[in-house]
């Protein structure tokens, strides 16, 4: 089975956000594969040892995103192959990264792609089913299972906490939830092998993508911090009393109930 | 310039979804005085029309067909491209629910638009909108434009407040439309979440962590969100230690809420757990540990043992409501 996986690299869930010059700095922050994304490429390389063929992981970024790349590869993805948008794009959306990935993807014949259901940074959820959509194919999101027999695909997914469950066939994308499956570590044998594997990096030229093919349709016009927030109060006396008062307080000064 | 507005109604156990009146009202502002068309989709939503109109709908569009009973990408995908045809929107609103969430991006994909999700407060109307969406699992907030063409945004439940409903009077018509050739064969559905009130849109939510130590533990908070006509929500910590489903959980990972009122009984307050509930209007904390790191993002604070503290909560709210 021919299996693709998109890998976003972000930020670490633990990080504290500074923001100068209109931008997220980024510089000494910790940077993860996101997190859905771990479920994905678990879920790619069980598929994979069940039904045999070769799974590449792929991802649009910068040259350190390789080091996402290689993660994957030693958790035991196949190949990985870097789309560097670095030199050629300074304004990217949803559109961009799913035309993008879909120009890559579009003579691959993938039998299976999978992706997070959203990425923790961006957090538009859009990439998967945009991607499915320019490739023509079928898309099921937030999965929680996948069974695969033959070119027919059993699936449950959560749709806000209920499971559907449902059937469809390859070719297909399926975007991955939570309980999906329990990503594994990268084993030493396995960091060592990853060094070796194949990890190709492409530019947009190597696409034939113009820059004016995926120039983004929106435009971020400014990026903020929440305002801080009061520390609150924290009651006092004894518990009755602490909770009769915090019941005037929803009712007559938050306004609440 | 004033647009025409399409926004997607959505019901859920038999009634409209407050997300769409509040998508309605988004719709407006977008519109600039322009148009704002409710569409319907499904097997039989054509009664639902009447109240779209009250809800600020100046029409509506109803599309049924039996192919349409259960949602499918294939099946709505064909019925919203049809409205699209028909109308040439300028603009398009879904809720950013599960429905929303897998529809938009394929009908922008579709029309190779620009698509801007899970927006929390729109600036400005018409071609001046702006909108903001929190980015980082709400750690910051963007605001962003649409550059050309189409608005076409999703709205997170329980942000943008509705119009008043009011009797109004408005066209419901239908579109009749061939669902052909669906991919996907939906055979069931589990239902794991609670009765009544969805957690996305539920005004009231409480919450408990490991704290709450089992599933028996759970009771006397549902008891409390029933009361209040909430709905009851999980740390990770719960779900994990199986004191409650993954379908409760709230967080980076889990579910994103901003309720008007959110009660954190034994959470410990991680960073992922904030990320999914810290926009909430107003957050309450009952922890033992004085030193739990809830009590910073909590505007009133009860440091007790929950099991105490929340069935007093019960009974006090009881002899006031
Ligand atoms: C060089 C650069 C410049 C950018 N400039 C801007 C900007 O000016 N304005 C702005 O708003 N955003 C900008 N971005 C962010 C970027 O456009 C979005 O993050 C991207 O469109 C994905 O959207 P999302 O994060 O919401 O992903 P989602 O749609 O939430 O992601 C869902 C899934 O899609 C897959 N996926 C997402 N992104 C990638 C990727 N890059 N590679 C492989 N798979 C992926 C993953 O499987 C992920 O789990 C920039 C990004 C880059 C790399
Ligand atoms: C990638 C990633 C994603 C994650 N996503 C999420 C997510 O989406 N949502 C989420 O919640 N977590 C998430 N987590 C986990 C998160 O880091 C925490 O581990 C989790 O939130 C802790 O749950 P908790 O607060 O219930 O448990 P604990 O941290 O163990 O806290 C229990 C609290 O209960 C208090 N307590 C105990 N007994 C009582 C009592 N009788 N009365 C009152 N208080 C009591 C204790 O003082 C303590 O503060 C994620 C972690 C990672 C790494």
């Amino acid at each position: 089975m021919n299996i693709y996986v998109l890998v976003k690299r972000t930020f670490d869930t633990e990080e504290k956000l500074v923001i100068s010059g209109g931008k997220i700095q980024d510089d000494g922050a910790e940077f993860i594969i996101n997190p859905y994304d771990e479920y994905a490429i678990e879920e790619a390389i069980t598929v994979r040892d069940e039904h045999g063929g070769e799974v590449t992981v792929i991802t649009i970024g910068g040259e350190e995103a390789e080091k996402q790349l290689r993660t994957a590869l030693a958790m035991g993805a196949d190949k990985a192959v870097l789309i560097n948008t670095e030199d050629d794009l300074e304004e990217m959306d949803e559109f961009t990264t799913s035309y993008i990935l879909a120009e890559y993807l579009k003579d691959k014949d993938a039998d299976l792609i999978l992706a997070g259901n959203v990425a923790i940074d961006g957090g538009s959820g859009q990439v998967g089913p945009r991607v499915a959509d320019l490739l023509g194919i079928n898309y099921v999101t937030t999965i929680t299972s996948l069974k695969i027999d033959g070119t027919t695909a059993t699936i449950v997914r959560d749709i806000e906490g209920d499971a559907e469950e449902l059937e469809t066939s390859l070719p297909l994308l399926v975007t991955a939830q939570q309980g999906l499956n329990e990503p594994r570590y990268p084993s030493l044998p396995g960091i060592m092998k990853a060094k070796k594997k194949p990890l190709e990096e492409l530019e947009l030229d190597d696409l034939d993508i113009e820059e004016d093919d995926v120039e983004a349709k929106t435009e971020t016009i400014e990026i903020y911090l929440p305002p801080k927030k009061e520390a609150g109060r924290v009651l006092e006396g004894d518990i009755s009393a602490q909770v009769s008062e915090l019941v005037g307080l929803l009712r007559n000064e938050a306004k609440v109930i | 310039m004033s647009k025409k507005v399409l926004v997607l109604g959505e019901t859920r156990e038999g009634a409209l979804r407050n997300v769409t009146f509040e998508a309605i009202a988004a719709a407006k502002k977008i519109s600039g005085g322009g148009e704002v068309v409710g569409v319907l989709i499904g097997d039989s939503v054509a009664d639902f029309g009447a109240e779209l109109v009250n809800y600020g709908a100046d029409r509506v569009i109803t599309v049924e067909h039996p192919h349409l009973k259960s949602y499918t990408s294939d099946g709505y995908g064909q019925a919203f491209m049809a409205v699209i045809e028909q109308e040439s929107p300028e603009g398009i609103v879904f809720g950013h629910t599960a429905v929303g969430k897998d529809l938009s991006p394929k009908i922008a994909s579709k029309l190779q638009s620009g698509l801007i999700s899970d927006v929390t407060n729109i600036e400005g109307e018409g071609d001046d909108a702006v909108f903001v969406r929190p980015i980082y699992s709400g750690k910051a907030f963007e605001k962003v434009k649409s550059k050309e063409g189409l608005s076409f945004i999703t709205v997170r439940p329980n942000n943008i407040p509705p119009l008043a409903k009011e009797e109004r009077s408005g066209d419901v018509s239908s579109l009749s439309v061939d669902i052909t050739n669906l991919r996907t064969i939906i055979k069931d559905v589990v239902r794991k979440s609670a009765e009544g009130v969805d957690l996305s849109e539920a005004k009231v939510i409480v919450a408990g962590g490991r704290g709450v130590k089992s599933t028996e533990g759970f009771e006397p908070l549902q008891e409390l969100a029933n009361l209040l006509g909430g709905a009851v929500g999980a740390s990770r910590g719960a779900c994990d230690a199986d004191y409650c489903d993954y379908s409760l959980q709230i967080g980076q990972t889990g579910k994103v809420v901003t309720p008007d009122l959110y009660i954190a009984a034994g959470i410990s307050g991680a960073i992922q757990h904030l990320a999914g509930m810290s926009n909430s209007k107003v957050i309450v904390a009952i922890n033992k540990d004085p030193e739990a790191n809830i009590f910073k993002v909590a505007d009133y604070g009860i440091v007790g043992d929950l099991f105490e503290v929340i069935p007093m909560l019960t009974e006090e709210f009881k002899k006031v409501m």
